[in-house]
């Protein structure tokens, strides 16, 4: 089946596309408001979405690809704080390749829940994540098992025919001091649909905004609105094969911008990190926070 | 996998998220406010949290950028002028302003999570003591 035989999916796929300049305008005539996002884009720390706070998230991949077109992938998040110890998220994932094809990739629901009741030198998170995902998808956040960039370069016709239902697993550890974030994300992950083995991954991310105080005036390009940082994130085979053999990892400088409207910009270049790896991603993101969501919600399906 | 499958599979998962939500709403939309044993957290504070001093009490932009940080993070459970609102209790009641400036500062770096309350240590440790200049410098009315 062509994929142009789904016009609403292709339609998703296209919104996806064209969210992303309508919502760099409505950065820049935005509605006052605040947050204080971490830059990662790949990497989680352990902080979770406020309770009854909706964060809606539009990002984008820029990839190069040897063997095929170039491409770029893009994916919706929603991000709800059920309570202050659990957070619930839904990706809708969408990507289009140069001299082929657009099309709707996916969705994937996540779950953070936090496991210790107050701060600790590391703080644990428990992730879980339920992927319905084809072949074609390409937003690369996160590497597993033997990902490599030769994987992207199946014609989209051919790969979106083969569909992944996997369960995916991490511990987030993460830890903050004198205003610098560390956090480490190991990962597993089981395809349900194949007999595939389990595979295994990392993310590794620091991160320190470049103020600590904040300053008294309401303002946009304070130093303490950016957060700057790093993130390296890879492959680690699977339980036949464990290790660096056949793997892609990558390098990434990341920033991120918390506007005083409530509007956070993403922005990182990545890097390949060896022959298996993508030579050069180019992401970047831009959402928003809607506090009192959850109020809103209870009163209309609750009537609080 | 049909269009039609993919139909019914992506409303099913609509309408799980909307009762799961749904459950979830109705937990975030607690009282807050008229549970008063939050203030019992306080009590919770080591010592040696509670002694600490504040670094900015006497710097005089510290209530003022406390001020927009609270505008910023907490009006939307506190109340714009901390008196209160549906998710969080008043800051302007005693047993707030009796706490001493080590204590505030120990209870927004660990939140009360059970409570509905997040940590706030993702705010560098300056920010926070921002936050509780601000919040010492609150009086009791509105």
């Amino acid at each position: 089946m062509n994929t142009l035989d789904r016009p609403f999916l292709l339609w998703i796929a296209r919104f996806l596309r064209f969210l992303g300049p309508v919502a760099l305008l409505l950065v820049v005539f935005g509605i006052p408001a605040t947050s204080q996002e971490s830059p990662y884009i790949v990497t989680y720390d352990h902080y979770l979405e406020e309770p009854g706070s909706l964060e809606v998230e539009y990002f984008s991949t820029y990839g190069t690809q040897r063997g095929a077109g170039d491409f770029v992938a893009d994916w919706m998040e929603f991000e709800y704080g059920a309570t202050a110890w659990w957070t619930t998220e839904l990706y809708i994932d969408a990507q289009s390749t140069f001299h082929d094809s657009t099309l709707f990739t996916g969705f994937r629901l996540e779950n953070r829940f936090r496991l210790l009741k107050s701060e600790h030198a590391v703080n644990p998170v428990l992730y879980i994540e339920y992927e319905q995902i084809n072949e074609a998808d390409k937003i690369i956040k996160e590497v597993e098992g033997h990902d490599v960039e030769a994987d992207h370069a199946v014609p989209n016709s051919i790969a979106r025919l083969e569909h992944d239902h996997e369960l995916e697993f991490k511990i987030l550890l993460s830890s903050t001091h004198n205003g610098w974030n560390v956090a480490f994300n190991p990962l597993a992950t089981k395809n349900l649909t194949s007999g595939d083995p389990w595979e295994f991954g990392y993310a590794l991310g620091a991160s320190r905004p470049l103020a600590l105080k904040a300053s008294a005036q309401r303002c946009s390009f304070c130093r303490e609105n950016f957060i700057a940082g790093l993130e390296l994130y890879g492959g680690l085979g699977d339980r036949d094969d464990f290790g660096l053999h056949e793997t892609s990892h990558y390098l990434a400088p990341v920033v991120a911008w918390n506007l005083p409207s409530d509007w956070t910009l993403r922005l990182s270049p990545g890097f390949g990190l060896n022959d298996n790896s993508h030579r050069f991603l180019l992401r970047w993101g831009i959402s928003r926070e809607f506090s009192g969501f959850g109020t809103t919600m209870a009163r209309l399906l609750g009537g609080h | 996998m049909s269009l039609l499958t993919k139909f019914c599979t992506f409303s099913l998962v609509t309408i799980a998220i909307l009762f799961e939500t749904n459950l979830l709403f109705a937990q975030v939309d607690r009282p807050a406010s008229a549970d008063n044993s939050v203030y019992a957290e306080l009590a919770k504070a080591p010592k040696k949290a509670a002694a600490r001093h504040n670094p900015l009490e006497n710097d005089h932009d510290a209530p003022i950028a406390g001020a927009k940080l609270f505008a910023q993070h907490c009006a939307e459970c506190h109340g714009e002028t901390a008196e209160g609102g549906k998710k969080g209790p008043s800051l302007r009641a005693p047993e707030v302003r009796q706490a001493t400036s080590g204590t505030l500062f120990w209870l927004l770096t660990n939140g009360v999570v059970r409570k509905g309350m997040p940590v706030w240590s993702k705010l560098p440790d300056a920010q926070r003591w921002q936050l509780v200049t601000y919040i010492k410098s609150l009086g009791s009315g509105s």
